[in-house]
């Protein structure tokens, strides 16, 4: 039993790869690609089933580059918010997260998950200030390479959907990969 | 060892037996932990990587003014496929033109396998028919060819067939993301060689509206 309890240990921590906390659980739809999403240099979207949007980017392909501390740098110029490296350091390792820009700050410095919560309302995307559009914006100035993906919960609405496309392609992005899960499907030709 | 339990015998005048030592560890604890652990791996770790599916939309015209001509296409070819709200999928073939009557008629379907998808294949039979041989073959090991390659004889055999059916995926506010990637998905199930995904016009949604009643 040791020597069997021994080899899943090995097993299990050479084979592991953390599950990343996400701000919120999406349930995405099921398609036969098989396609690997890029593990980095990407930038995703994601809408959960009560419309709420999320943005996430990953820090970049090796640990000198910090993407994210510059993506936030920058919008913190834009919207005239100035963050400390604390904060900054923070937010680097960090994920997905759905606020104001203006609601940031307090999500970076409070400890209280209640509060981290309640903070989570989504990236508003009105016509007024497109604040989903600056941080997609940013995010391809800061890491020209990164690829887009959209994540979203199959309960969620196609307007708001097409409303992230059609964002994205305002900012010249026509290629963009949609987040499954893999389900197999058979199809045959009747005679 | 054998030296102690040698002396020992000198001296016990060698009637007595020597004093067995255990030779097992407790491992009781080192058990535990390893459950511990075991569990802590398997309930972190993310198996499945999550997959993605590829589309590529049709570049925006900045200029509104001057709109691009829609893309002229065979009607008979184009399918236009229409997903509303719960779970109602309609499809059409040919175009609508208000100023054109008489409309196309409407036809209801769903999302199973006898649904769109039998009605695609049927449309699409001469390239699904091909792709199928041709990536038997390479199953069966007839045919090795690098995946790129595969690929790219794939694409071939799309382009090359002209009676392949066009599709035009349109949903409306009603319509939720998963029938969008559903639909997407039978294209690709379908090896649909041309699809889009395109705003669905005003005279698409009053068709629909008239089905519905």
């Amino acid at each position: 039993m040791v020597d069997l309890f021994s080899l899943l240990l090995t097993f299990f921590m050479l084979t592991t790869s953390f599950r990343p906390q996400e701000a919120t659980v999406i349930d995405s739809p099921f398609s036969v690609s098989e396609k690997q999403a890029p593990d980095k240099d990407l930038i995703t979207l994601i809408i959960d089933s009560t419309n709420r949007i999320f943005f996430n980017m990953d820090n970049g392909p090796d640990s000198s580059t910090k993407y994210r501390i510059d993506l936030l740098k920058q919008m913190g110029e834009r919207y005239s918010i100035k963050f400390s490296d604390k904060e900054l350091d923070k937010f680097s390792k960090l994920n997905s997260y759905g606020m104001p820009v203006k609601d940031i700050k307090t999500w970076l410095t409070t400890d209280d998950p209640k509060v981290k919560e309640e903070l989570q309302q989504g990236i508003p995307m009105d016509t007024v200030d497109n604040e989903l559009a600056m941080w997609v914006r940013y995010a391809r100035l800061v890491n020209p390479r990164a690829e887009v993906a959209i994540k979203g919960d199959g309960n969620a609405d196609y307007k708001v959907v097409k409303q992230v496309m059609d964002l994205l392609q305002e900012n010249k992005v026509n290629k963009f990969n949609l987040v499954t899960n893999l389900m197999k499907e058979e199809a045959k030709l009747e005679d | 060892m054998g030296e102690i339990i040698q002396e020992e015998k000198h001296e016990k005048g060698g009637k007595r037996r020597p004093k067995k030592h255990s030779t097992s560890i407790d491992m009781t604890p080192m058990v535990d932990l390893m459950c511990l652990l075991i569990t802590f791996f398997m309930l972190t770790t993310a198996f499945s990587k999550p997959k993605v599916m590829e589309i590529t939309m049709p570049e925006k015209t900045e200029d509104t003014a001057k709109p691009k001509d829609a893309p002229k296409v065979a009607a008979d070819r184009t399918v236009n496929v229409l997903i509303t709200g719960e779970d109602e999928l309609y499809y059409y073939i040919g175009l609508a033109n208000p100023n054109e009557p008489p409309l196309p008629t409407m036809m209801k379907t769903n999302y199973g396998p006898d649904g769109l998808r039998k009605f695609l294949l049927e449309r699409n039979a001469n390239v699904f028919k091909q792709v199928t041989e041709l990536k038997e073959k390479v199953i069966k090991g007839e045919l090795v060819v690098a995946d790129s390659t595969l690929n790219r004889m794939i694409r071939e055999i799309k382009k090359s067939d002209k009676k392949s059916p066009i599709v035009l995926i349109k949903a409306d506010e009603k319509a939720k993301y998963k029938h969008i990637v559903d639909v997407i998905d039978e294209m690709a199930i379908c090896n649909i060689a041309q699809y889009a995904v395109v705003d669905i016009a005003p005279i698409e949604i009053k068709m629909l509206e008239s089905v519905q009643q």
